[in-house]
């Protein structure tokens, strides 16, 4: 019954899941720590399914399969960035510039 | 007859709209224009005719037709558009659809080979349907209709030939003196709806003694102000610059609008407001001595002109200056007297002059020459190849110049004498008195040195001219003749009694000017020995001036403008004219257009509301846009830097009462 801990946890992964897509340059790294984010969210289903039922737990299993359909959306993307632009820095990709 | 007054001026007014589509499709339909310009002005005058009669045989009652409900604003406010058969309003009508039938028909002659024919006589049509809008409106408001409608005719005609700067010019300076002038009536037009509540011409005469107290300060200002509308309109001190100038206008538009009609319109104004003007003393005398001055100064400019139509332009301020001198002693029908007897010789003077003009122009056209065909200089023993123009101009000459037994005598004698009777109590009017009576030697100075340049002496213009000058055809001098017949027995409509008359003008204008009588004090003519004293007196003045203007011109040759030397002194200021032009140009048309110029334009609308206003709009607003863009710098991050910011708010604010 590690509620307090486990959310504390999840808080903490979250956090760093933020930070890292905000602050890294590296398209892969930014894509990790959107992955980060992602399971940070799960365990706080799981910890919160203790007290509120299985609802919690049954989400989560929706939350991997998103992740990995997105996992394989987004490695393609980069993919062809990458393709296009010799570079997954995302400091260059600029195009969106107004 | 007299409920379809407005017959009169429907006629013209669909004249000028027939001749304004010809304008624009067929203008060269030079047949039809003729007939429908000509046509609307000989029904309206045949209506006038019917509508003389009728009043002829009336008993001197207005009748008032009340066309539509114009402006029915509350109970107290409601102008109509109401016109107004009177005696006064008859006179005018007549004068006004008789001369310009004349003048419309001695215009198919002259204006023949003119482009711009048919536009010509729509606003020559237009014009009349205005003028007799002017004289039969019942009330202020409907007669300042026509008084703005004949300013914009009398605009368009004097730059009827706009392919020339001048003339354009010319144009406009009469719309800008006109408009001053204008600002006077409204001014009045507010200020008696203010004091008394009504506008029209009946109510004013019977509630404005009531409520204006006499020679109090709302009367004489009211009254001053009317009085700043004439003397724009009819050309006097300080207004009358624009005068000369329209003399840019075809010949016959001079006779019509700036001789015989419009220019009037300010004595026949003052006349029909007769009762405001007799409450004010002060400005009765105002008149009076402002048209004593224009008369004496005009009549001193025309003495050096060479411009045989600027000759005529002054003596037609002089001349409405006597009109004024008449009013301003309350002496209304002899002011109407003279503006009758006026429009018939001055008219005649200018389409003699048209004449003349038409003549030398064509002389020059056949001899392939170019000059002045205005400058007097240049003319000279024209009485041979234009006896009829010639004789016809010695009778205006003599009637302007005051020779009995011819209309102008009479009518100028009753001027004098009226100012010399209210001069017994008054100096001013005896100064009037003694302004009119020198004015009226220049007259006759002027006009004979004009006759002696223009038709004695030999021909100036050069040899190859003088084969091809001729009289004017048919058509032109046809109106001449009726005007000179008129000029010769218009002293009849008012004879005073020691020619057997009994002043009949006077006393059918009764009915109108009586209800000034209360205010003024009886002009009692002189008789007797008085009375031929004044008369002898001015036949003597007029002979002496005549003889002298012939002999001063003749003695030695004319010179030609080349060989004029500069005039020097006295001359040289009559011959500018006083200056008085330059002297406008420095003092009110310098400062107007540096302020408009600096101030309002390049002040006000270039800085103030151009780059202030709108390019400060604009500016701010791509500022605030480069703002923004700074935020779209293409960097992922800063986007979603700034969407956890976002959401992290957003948070913030739907948790926000949590601790």
């Amino acid at each position: 019954m590690l509620l307090g801990p486990s959310l504390a946890l999840s808080a903490v992964l979250f956090t760093l899941g933020v930070l890292g897509v905000l602050v890294r340059r590296n398209a892969i790294v930014v894509f990790m720590c959107v992955e980060l984010m992602l399971n940070a969210v799960n365990l706080s289903f799981v910890a919160l399914a203790q007290v509120h039922g299985l609802g919690g737990q049954v989400m989560v299993i929706f939350v991997m399969t998103v992740a990995a359909a997105e996992a394989a959306v987004g490695l393609a993307i980069i993919l062809a960035i990458f393709r296009h632009a010799q570079s997954v820095d995302l400091r260059q990709l600029t195009l969106l510039k107004g | 007859m007299t409920s379809l007054v407005w017959l009169t001026i429907l006629f013209p007014l669909l004249g000028a709209v027939i001749n304004g589509a010809i304008a624009i499709r067929r203008p060269e339909a030079k047949g039809l224009v003729s007939l429908v310009g000509v046509g609307a002005l000989l029904g309206s005058f045949a209506v006038a005719i019917g509508i003389f009669l009728e009043v002829l045989a009336g008993d001197g009652t207005a009748t008032r037709v009340l066309l539509w409900q114009w402006m029915p604003v509350t109970e107290r406010l409601s102008i109509d558009l109401t016109l107004q058969v009177d005696r006064l309003s008859t006179v005018m009508l007549l004068v006004i659809t008789g001369v310009g039938s004349l003048i419309h028909l001695f215009s198919v002659g002259y204006m023949k080979s003119d482009p711009g024919y048919a536009r010509y006589f729509a606003y020559l049509n237009l014009f009349v349907a205005f003028m007799l809008v002017l004289v039969l409106g019942a009330s202020l408001p409907v007669s300042f209709i026509g008084w703005e409608g004949v300013g914009l005719c009398s605009y368009l005609l004097i730059g009827f030939w706009y392919e020339v700067d001048a003339n354009s010019d010319a144009g406009k300076k009469a719309f800008l003196a006109n408009r001053i002038g204008d600002f006077g009536v409204l001014m009045a037009m507010f200020l008696l709806w203010w004091h008394v509540g009504t506008l029209d011409y009946d109510g004013l005469a019977r509630q404005a003694p009531e409520v204006l107290a006499y020679a109090g300060a709302p009367v004489t200002l009211i009254a001053l102000l009317l009085f700043l509308g004439c003397t724009g309109k009819s050309a006097q001190i300080p207004l009358f610059t624009w005068l000369p100038d329209a003399m840019a206008g075809p010949t016959p538009v001079s006779a019509l609008i700036h001789a015989a009609t419009m220019v009037t319109a300010g004595v026949f104004l003052v006349v029909r407001t007769g009762v405001i003007f007799s409450l004010a003393p002060v400005a009765m005398e105002v008149v009076a001595i402002t048209g004593a001055l224009t008369a004496f100064f005009a009549a001193t400019i025309a003495l050096r002109q060479n411009d045989i139509k600027k000759v005529l332009a002054y003596s037609t301020v002089s001349q409405l200056g006597y009109m004024f001198l008449a009013v301003g002693t309350g002496a209304w029908a002899a002011g109407i007297f003279h503006l009758v007897t006026h429009a018939f010789f001055k008219a005649l003077l200018f389409l003699g002059s048209g004449s003349v003009i038409h003549a030398m122009h064509h002389a020059q056209h056949a001899a392939h020459a170019h000059g002045d065909a205005q400058d007097m200089r240049l003319m000279g023993g024209l009485r041979r190849a234009m006896p009829w123009t010639f004789v016809l101009m010695g009778i205006a000459t003599l009637a302007i110049a005051g020779v009995p037994p011819l209309a102008g005598f009479w009518s100028k004698d009753e001027i004098l004498a009226a100012a010399f009777v209210r001069g017994g109590g008054n100096t001013i009017y005896l100064v009037a008195w003694g302004l009119g009576l020198l004015a009226a030697l220049m007259t006759a100075f002027y006009m004979a040195r004009l006759m002696a340049m223009t038709f004695f002496g030999r021909f100036r213009g050069g040899d190859t001219l003088e084969p091809h000058l001729h009289e004017a055809p048919a058509v032109m001098t046809g109106p001449l003749v009726v005007l000179g017949l008129l000029s010769i027995v218009g002293g009849v409509l008012n004879l005073p009694g020691f020619a057997g008359g009994s002043h009949y003008l006077a006393h059918w204008l009764e009915p109108v000017t009586d209800a000034t009588l209360p205010y003024l004090d009886r002009l009692e003519m002189p008789h007797g020995m008085t009375e031929l004293l004044l008369v002898g007196g001015a036949i003597t003045i007029a002979l002496v001036g005549l003889a002298l203007g012939m002999w001063t011109t003749l003695r030695r040759p004319v010179l030609t403008p080349a060989a004029t030397p500069a005039a020097t002194g006295l001359a040289r200021v009559l011959e500018g004219k006083y200056f008085i032009d330059e002297l406008y140009q420095k003092v009110f048309v310098g400062p107007t257009v540096w302020f408009s110029r600096r101030v309002l334009w390049q002040g006000i609308d270039q800085f103030l509301v151009d780059r202030m206003g709108v390019g400060g709009t604009a500016r701010v607003a791509k500022g605030l846009g480069w703002l923004g863009s700074r935020l779209q710098n293409g960097h992922v991050a800063l986007y979603l830097t700034l969407f956890v910011a976002g959401v992290v708010l957003l948070m913030r604010a739907v948790i926000g009462g949590a601790p």
